[in-house]
């Protein structure tokens, strides 16, 4: 009997100590709003994981240092819990679960990748949470009929496309042929995809469709290809590891394509890694600090660049900047919603529509931002071998213009 | 399929001669997993992650603005040491177990390596600039990067020096002699402890050669080390052990096996390619196998 009797005092004691320990992570505390968020802090997204957390963080301080969120009356300061996720799908829907049903947790921020943010959307959507995404593109993501997923950023197959509208236009309206390169993750498959409509709709026609592997090191076959059948437009699409790999690889063998369009060049740090070599590059990006959208807590993009330089010590890539803008749109939807009540806070989400220094946001049905276009910037280097990206298409924020056709390794 | 590499005869040059320049490379480190497997019975599945780390000294010498290539004379030098640390830590207690015991251990070492690397150096994907230029021949149709050609001579290279050293050198007799009956040596006053150290070690520092090397030729990533390991081992499973003409043969035929399935299959296929090459080999020699046991009977 005593025996139960210590038994029972030892568990009610757990259970009153766990329930107060949860208690003390709940949604709203005192004046702080707390959001979770599964970032990648190791395993192979940990570079971008961090970039995420300082835009988040950068964020953060900001809003509670300039008055923090308005609701009811009162002034309530962000505060986000944060888990790493390891770069694992499995881990970050785990770590989903936690945050909402142990941590308590009613509003969430998103993880960085497209793979990592289809883990988490089926447990935030489960529950009802609201969630605001800066990381995850991939189309797939707006095609379920999530109703609590919002996504900052214009989706993947947006990011090239562009691109060969703008081969075709100095092409003097005429279709042109493309070799493309993709590799086989849900965020490069949705960038082809956007290519293929760009080429159906223009008339071109592709010449190479290489999947590349994702431990690629080596794409010299994709590239003696491309020699051999001289398109006028090569379109890679690898993370970060394809970008390295290709100009590596194009400098070497001496690969000479009028247009060479990637993604993750900025994330892949190209033009100080690659110096010359990746000089003419087109890049797409979410944004550049040259773009002129103004809010009123980072100012523009300028001094945005200028703020996170200072604090973190190093440029922001776009990954810190989107998630940055991710924290403005929860401010925003808080206060218009004037309540925490997570139907009501989902439904002023959709009813976005505000402009930030990183551009203009307004979501579709599906979640994805539909009022912001991509960007495309060419690396340009001086004659003493110092690079910049800069901004040619679209027109309205183009800062230089676009040199085309890449002139051929002999000449350079 | 694409056979666009039998329509055009220089692509089929071009895909021999990078086959070949790779799997030069490929037996490098392969020579090295041949050794310590023959020697110690240990399958490393670290391989790939000794390379990897291997890389990265390297690139850090680039860094600081040292010429990579200096790399494929500092790197073996520290992965030298690295090995004889590992061995002490580790490899020593499970040498005289079972393999399934080892490749566990060396399992584990290289998830822990990964993550060391990750931690240490950063996910991003990184690489060392030669700026070595480039080769072409036949007309301009066939182009080799120097830095391919430069890995395939200094792999050469150490494949020779290594040779002789196991040939001339007391501790390389001591290695022979340990790999052909590590008891009789041990009874002949061979210290085998000290010989598994040194082969550990000469094992990581071949694979800090090759690693400078890949930095210089391609591009290193922490998570990057296991399609190293698998291709060293299917080159060990072919060549069979202490055969060291036979790793550079099937070294290199493996590269332009990997060249003509990229260009046949698809990039995406290359490292598939190489896991269907080994299993249709295991399955062969089993195939053989058996019937040489029946002839027997």
């Amino acid at each position: 009997m005593k025996i139960n009797k210590i038994i029972i005092s030892f568990i009610s004691a757990a259970v009153i100590l766990l329930s107060t320990s949860v208690a003390s992570f709940a949604k709203v505390v005192g004046d702080k709003i707390v959001l979770g968020a599964a970032i990648s802090l190791t395993g192979k997204y940990s570079s971008n994981g961090v970039h995420t957390q300082n835009g988040y963080n950068m964020a953060v301080d900001r809003i509670n240092s300039m008055g923090g969120v308005k609701v009811g009356g009162k002034t309530y300061k962000f505060d986000i819990i944060y888990y790493d996720d390891e770069s694992n799908p499995k881990r970050a829907a785990q770590l989903a679960e936690r945050l909402i049903s142990q941590d308590g947790v009613e509003f969430m921020l998103g993880p960085y990748s497209s793979g990592l943010t289809k883990a988490i959307a089926p447990v935030t959507e489960k529950y009802g949470v609201p969630m605001v995404e800066a990381n995850g593109a991939s189309r797939s993501l707006f095609t379920k009929g999530y109703k609590y997923l919002f996504a900052v950023l214009a989706p993947a197959n947006l990011y090239l496309d562009v691109a060969i509208d703008l081969a075709v236009e100095k092409n003097n309206g005429k279709p042109v042929t493309v070799a493309m390169a993709f590799e086989q993750d849900a965020f490069s498959q949705d960038v082809r995809l956007g290519v293929l409509e760009a080429i159906k709709r223009t008339g071109s026609k592709q010449v190479i469709d290489d999947k590349l592997p994702k431990e690629l090191n080596d794409m010299a076959a994709t590239l003696v290809k491309v020699k051999q059948m001289k398109p006028d437009v090569l379109v890679v699409s690898g993370h970060t590891k394809g970008a390295l790999t290709a100009i590596r690889q194009i400098s070497e063998m001496k690969v000479d394509v009028p247009m060479l369009a990637m993604t993750h060049c900025d994330a892949a740090k190209l033009s100080k890694q690659h110096g010359k070599n990746s000089q003419y590059a087109l890049c797409a990006s979410q944004w550049h600090k040259t773009l002129t959208y103004k809010d009123d807590f980072f100012k523009d993009g300028m001094t945005y660049d200028a703020d996170f330089t200072k604090e973190f010590g190093y440029a922001p890539p776009y990954q810190a900047a989107e998630s940055s803008a991710a924290l403005l749109v929860f401010k925003d939807a808080f206060e218009r919603a004037n309540s925490f009540d997570q139907k009501k806070v989902r439904d002023a989400l959709a009813a976005t529509n505000m402009q930030t220094f990183y551009g203009n946001i307004k979501f579709a049905s599906g979640g994805q931002n539909v009022d912001k276009p991509m960007v495309l910037f060419q690396v340009m280097c001086d004659d003493g071998g110092k690079c910049e990206n800069k901004v040619v298409a679209p027109t309205k924020w183009a800062s230089a213009k676009l040199i085309h056709p890449i002139p051929s390794w002999s000449q350079r | 399929m694409d056979f666009m590499v039998f329509q055009y005869p220089m692509i089929s040059v071009q895909a021999c001669l990078d086959g070949i320049l790779l799997g030069i490379l490929f037996a490098l480190i392969a020579y090295g997993m041949a050794l310590q497997w023959g020697v110690m019975n240990i399958i490393n599945i670290a391989q790939g992650d000794l390379v990897i780390l291997g890389g990265y000294i390297a690139y850090f010498m680039y860094l600081y603005g040292i010429h990579p290539a200096w790399g494929v004379i500092v790197s073996p030098i520290i992965m030298f040491f690295v090995g004889i640390a590992i061995y002490k830590l580790v490899i020593n207690k499970v040498v005289d177990r079972d393999l399934f015991i080892s490749i566990l251990a060396t399992f584990g070492i290289s998830i822990l390596f990964m993550q060391l690397m990750n931690f240490a150096f950063g996910a991003d994907v990184v690489l060392a600039n030669s700026d070595y230029g480039t080769t072409m021949l036949f007309n301009n149709n066939v182009v080799l990067p120097n830095s391919k050609i430069f890995s395939a001579f200094i792999s050469i290279l150490f494949a020779i020096c290594l040779v002789i050293y196991m040939k001339k050198s007391k501790l390389g007799r001591a290695i022979r002699a340990t790999a052909q009956n590590a008891r009789a040596a041990k009874i002949l006053g061979v210290d085998t402890e000290k010989v598994y150290a040194a082969t550990f070690g000469i094992n990581a520092a071949l694979c800090g050669v090759a690693g400078a090397l890949i930095s210089i030729t391609f591009t290193i990533h922490p998570y990057m080390g296991l399609p190293y390991t698998i291709r060293s081992f299917m080159i060990v499973i072919i060549a069979g052990l202490g055969n060291l003409p036979g790793v550079a043969m099937s070294g290199m035929g493996l590269g332009v096996f990997e060249e003509f399935a990229d260009y046949i299959l698809g990039t995406e296929f290359r490292i598939g390619s190489v896991f269907l090459l080994l299993v249709l080999i295991l399955v062969y020699r089993r195939f053989k196998l058996s019937r040489k046991r029946e002839y027997l009977k």
